[in-house]
This record gives C-alpha cells, sequence and structure tokens, in this order.
C-alpha cells in the first residue's frame, strides 16, 4: 500500500523539477528571514538568484550542530515565534540541548511522513498502533502519535517505562502495531515469552527506530513475535521519525525527497561522493518553514541508491547505517556525546577526573557505564561521602544526557591510556 | 589524643589489598590498627601505623589514592560497660561518631579509633569523663 502515489512513486525527472522548484524558494527564504544563514551565503558570495536546480544545492554552506548551538534557541528560525506551534528537543554535545521549531503546516508534513511511513508497513485506518516512544520533547512518541492519527488508526499513547502495563493493554486493547525502539521490542518479547503470552498478541508489525539495529535484530523481532518489523529513521533536527523507512523489500529507507534533499559527502573532504558510495548523509530540508536547514551533516555513515524499488516507490533508498562520523553514542535510544559525561563530571568535581564510557548491549539491553578514578582531592575516608560523589556523579550525567549512568569508582591508572591519547569510550555492542 | 590515619582506596576486587599492604611491607611501615570497609563495588583501608607520612608517599608513588586524616585514638579499659559509657558520653554532646574500630592495645585492654563529626569537642568530653583513656599514648 501507498499513501500518496503521487508523490512517492513520481518520476525522477519530475521529483527533480519539484525538488529544484523547492530548493530555489527555500533559498530565497531563509536569505531573508535567517540573518545566520544571509550571512553565511554572503560569507560564500552567494545570492539566492545563484539557486536555479538542485544541483546547486552543492554551491550552498553546511549547516552542523555547532551552527545549531551557535543559533540557540531561535536563531536559525525562518518563521515569526507566533508561527511556531511546537518545539522538539535532543541531546547537544554541551549542556545545550538542539532545538527544533515547527510551524503547523510542518507539523502536517511531519505526520504525512510517518503516514506513509506506517501505510508503508502495511497499516490502515483499522489499525490499533501503541506507541512505545517517550512522549515530551523527545519527537518519537508526538511524531509517532500524530502520525497513526493522521492515518486515522487508534492510536494508544503508551509511552516507554512500564513494560507489564504495555503488555496488558497490547493483549486487551488487541494492538495491532507497535512503535518503538528495537531493543526494547525484544525486551517486550522476552517479556512476552517468559509468561507465555505471546499466542494472546494481536500484533502484525512494529515500525523501530531512534537507534541502530541489525538484520539479525529484524530476524529475532519478527521471528519470536511472528510480525513483520520496519525501520524507521529520523532526526529531530530535521524533522523527527519519519525522513526515511523501509518497506516490504528492506533494501534501504526510503527517504522522503520531495522533502528531504539528501546528499552523500566525504565527511574529512566535503566533496559529494557518487550514487553508491559510501559517506556522510547531509540533508536539506526542502518544506520546513520553523527551522529549515540547508545541507545539514547528520554524521551518520551510508549510501544512497536511486533506482526504483520492486515496491513501486522512486523515492531513493538510504542503505545500512555504517556508523558516525563523530563519537555520538545512541544509547536506549537516546543521544549521548562523552563530551556530555565530561560536562557533568566536571561540575561535579571541578575538573574533569580521568572517566571511561562502556556501553554494551546485556539482555537486549542497552548498559551505560561511567568509571571515574578517584583523585585524593574527592577522596574521603568515610564511605558515606564516597557514595554521595558517586551519587552526585551519576544525577549530573542524568540530568546532561537524559539516561541513568551506572557510576563505579575506580582506582587511578586503571582506565586505558593508549599512546598517550587516553581512549575515552568503548561500544562493545555489535551493530554495524 | 587525635593522630593521623591512613585511609586507601581499593577496587573491590582480588589482589590489590596485597597489593596495598605489599607498599607497607616494603616501606617498613608498622601497622598498629586496621579496619577494612567495603561497598558492592569499592574498598577502604583504613591503618593507624608508624609512619604515616612515609606510608602516604609510598602509596602515591605506586599509584593508589590515599589521603591522611585525623582520627581520635581512645584507651579502652577492659570493663563491661565501658565503651557504652564512653560512646554515651559522645554522643550526649552532640557529636556524631562516624566510624570507629578497635585494636589491641599495647597493655591490657584495647586502644579505639575513633572518627567523630568533631575530634576536638570528642577529645575534651572524653578526657573530662575518662582522663585515663585519652592520657594513654601522650
Amino acid at each position: 500500500m501507498i499513501w500518496n502515489e503521487a508523490k512517492e512513486c513520481m518520476s525522477r525527472d519530475e521529483l527533480h523539477e519539484l525538488q529544484s522548484k523547492r530548493l530555489v524558494k527555500l533559498v530565497d527564504r531563509v536569505y531573508h528571514n535567517v540573518e545566520y544563514y544571509r550571512k553565511k551565503m554572503q560569507k560564500l558570495g552567494i545570492e539566492p538568484e545563484d539557486i536555479r536546480t538542485v544541483e546547486d544545492v552543492q554551491k550552498l554552506p553546511f549547516t552542523t550542530y555547532e551552527d545549531l548551538n551557535a543559533a540557540y534557541p531561535y536563531g536559525l528560525c525562518a518563521a515569526p515565534l507566533s508561527q511556531i506551534v511546537r518545539v522538539h528537543a535532543s541531546s547537544g554535545t554541551t549542556g545545550k540541548s538542539k532545538v527544533a521549531t515547527y510551524t503547523r503546516r510542518d507539523i502536517d508534513i511531519w505526520s504525512e511522513c510517518v503516514t506513509r511511513a506506517l501505510t508503508m508497513a502495511g497499516l490502515t485506518r483499522d489499525d490499533i498502533i501503541q506507541v512505545g516512544y517517550g512522549y515530551g520533547l523527545f519527537t518519537g512518541g508526538l511524531g509517532a502519535h500524530y502520525g497513526a492519527e493522521n492515518l486515522g488508526a487508534m492510536v494508544i499513547p503508551m509511552s516507554t517505562g512500564n513494560t507489564k502495563k504495555l503488555i496488558t493493554m497490547m493483549i486487551d486493547c488487541q494492538v495491532t502495531a507497535i512503535a518503538c525502539t528495537p531493543s526494547y521490542l525484544l525486551h517486550v518479547a522476552e517479556a512476552l515469552e517468559a509468561e507465555n503470552l505471546v499466542d494472546q498478541v494481536k500484533l502484525k508489525c512494529a515500525i523501530c527506530g531512534a537507534e541502530p539495529w541489525t538484520d539479525n535484530m529484524r530476524k529475532q523481532i519478527e521471528e519470536r513475535l511472528h510480525i513483520k518489523a520496519y525501520d524507521i529513521y529520523g532526526l529531530t533536527e530535521i524533522m523527527g521519525p519519519g525522513v526515511a523507512c523501509d518497506c516490504d523489500y528492506h533494501k534501504g529507507l526510503h527517504i522522503y525527497e520531495d522533502h528531504f534533499l539528501p546528499e552523500i559527502i566525504d565527511p574529512e573532504t566535503l566533496k559529494p561522493r557518487k550514487p553508491g558510495e559510501d559517506g556522510e548523509l547531509v540533508i536539506t530540508t526542502l518544506t520546513k518553514e520553523g527551522m529549515p536547514l540547508i545541507r545539514y551533516r547528520t554524521r551518520d555513515l551510508t549510501s544512497i541508491e536511486t533506482e526504483k524499488c520492486e515496491c513501486g516507490r522512486t523515492m531513493a533508498r538510504i542503505q545500512r547505517f555504517k556508523g558516525r562520523s563523530d563519537d555520538m553514542l545512541v544509547i536506549r535510544g537516546v543521544n549521548v556525546f562523552p563530551s556530555q559525561v565530561e560536562h557533568a563530571l566536571l561540575s561535579v568535581a571541578g575538573t574533569t577526573p580521568n572517566y571511561f564510557i562502556t556501553v554494551d548491549r546485556v539482555d537486549n539491553n542497552d548498559t551505560f557505564e561511567v568509571a571515574i578514578e578517584v583523585e585524593e582531592r574527592f577522596f574521603s575516608d568515610e564511605i558515606r561521602a564516597l557514595e554521595s560523589l558517586r551519587d552526585r556523579v551519576a544525577s549530573a550525567i542524568q540530568q546532561a544526557v537524559g539516561i541513568k549512568a551506572r557510576v563505579k569508582l575506580v582506582e587511578p591508572n586503571t582506565l586505558e591510556h593508549s599512546q598517550g591519547k587516553t581512549k575515552h569510550v568503548e561500544d562493545r555492542r555489535k551493530l554495524v | 589524643m587525635i593522630i593521623k590515619q591512613l585511609s586507601v582506596f581499593l577496587e573491590n576486587r582480588p589482589g590489590t589489598l596485597v597489593e596495598a599492604l605489599g607498599i607497607l611491607k616494603e616501606g617498613g611501615v608498622n601497622i598498629v590498627a586496621l579496619s577494612l570497609a567495603d561497598t558492592n563495588e569499592f574498598g577502604l583501608l583504613r591503618v593507624i601505623v608508624d609512619k604515616p607520612e612515609e606510608a602516604k608517599a609510598a602509596m602515591k608513588a605506586r599509584g593508589f589514592t590515599s589521603i591522611l586524616n585525623d582520627v581520635l585514638m581512645v584507651h579502652l579499659l577492659d570493663q563491661v560497660g565501658y565503651l557504652e559509657k564512653l560512646v554515651d558520653t559522645v554522643s550526649k554532646a552532640g557529636i556524631n561518631v562516624e566510624y570507629m574500630y578497635a585494636a589491641p592495645a599495647r597493655k591490657e585492654g584495647a586502644d579505639l579509633v575513633m572518627k567523630t563529626s568533631d575530634l576536638e569537642g570528642a577529645t575534651r568530653v572524653i578526657k573530662e569523663a575518662f582522663p585515663e583513656a585519652v592520657d594513654w599514648l601522650d
């Protein structure tokens, strides 16, 4: 099933024309409404008239999260604040969040994109969809919710944190689809198996995202719950979930190119890569009004296929993500930068002690451990003082990144030092 | 009297305690009293030694985190109820005992190491009520 055949299956020529038209309008809009972008363009000697077709996007400056930080919170807004109806935010590299603003029309387009994704997964207005993403500043909950309502389906806004209740409602309300992170769904599968409840579930599919996952995880989800699982991709800065989603053929995630213009670049030289070549995904939001972004560097490494898919859609497909071009970690669906942990340690200990972050996946749950070396200046002869130090560090980290870390105090010089440069992170999950 | 205690941070795994004790041995440091506190994740070795400054330097040189801090050392007479009376005196003065541990005394009875919320105050009230307890090692 295809929600918007006119757009999702349009010929590449038609798409080229539509994208060109939208890019010209977008550049004109940000040039005149966003001082930050105007200055950036002027610095490069570019005027809006220089942009005539999609190919001209390469003349435009990139946007990075440093730009979002510099323009925090409203510096990249292209619409008057009176037209902004919603704000979402995700972790930034330092104390500040990355804030995204949405106009009414942005919310409508976002909902449409999620509806396309849900339709791609075979869902209709007859389905009962449980949203197991967090509701709040995180885009997952409300994004999936609005898309499912737009489809006309029944939505159960479960949010996160209560697996028992989720399972009870899943069975009692005869839920047919769930949207949540893949690792959480495996956790749900385990809980169902433990209670012998898998047969009582009416679930037929799952739309999973917000964290990287593997084909093996998909296979496990599909086999253990007897359902089909689909991958949904998105990021707060660009919109939220629904930027791209995979179809029955699982040949990559269709990116909705009528709204998002993708490019693949070499993260070192910033030169464009050819279709099929690996590189960093860069996205220009063609229709966003609240916070349009030009050539936003997602830091996600992948490649793009533009051949028509067997499902009938012409929208290009983002291939499996091969990692990040920065040090961001996705832990339990939450973006975590080591620099945030560093800031939290700094706020508690005065200066940053040597620390080490270990991320692992145990029984399909991400574990997040921060070991800090106990230095003389915050050492104490009282257990109480040491435990209070540990707890203060843990709460500072939770405040900074939004998820709980297990904080461990260790002896000095026990953490890895590699050739003068201290290594601070080990991700033991095998996801790529 | 108030004396220096060496506190050493230990990870809770086999071998750390013996390493720390080995450092004291190599430095020719004699242990007068000892307590080992443990939590799920880490241990805390507290010792009264004959050469605290040297012991601390040796720990540092070997990469152990340690500090010297003040504690109160008193002598307990070998009498039923003596310790209870002593702690009661301290608590009636509004002073909180953080931790304490005992060691065999050089003569009869026992030595007691105490960390209190107010060391000076505890010394004062103990001296008043138990003159024999505090002057033992002076």
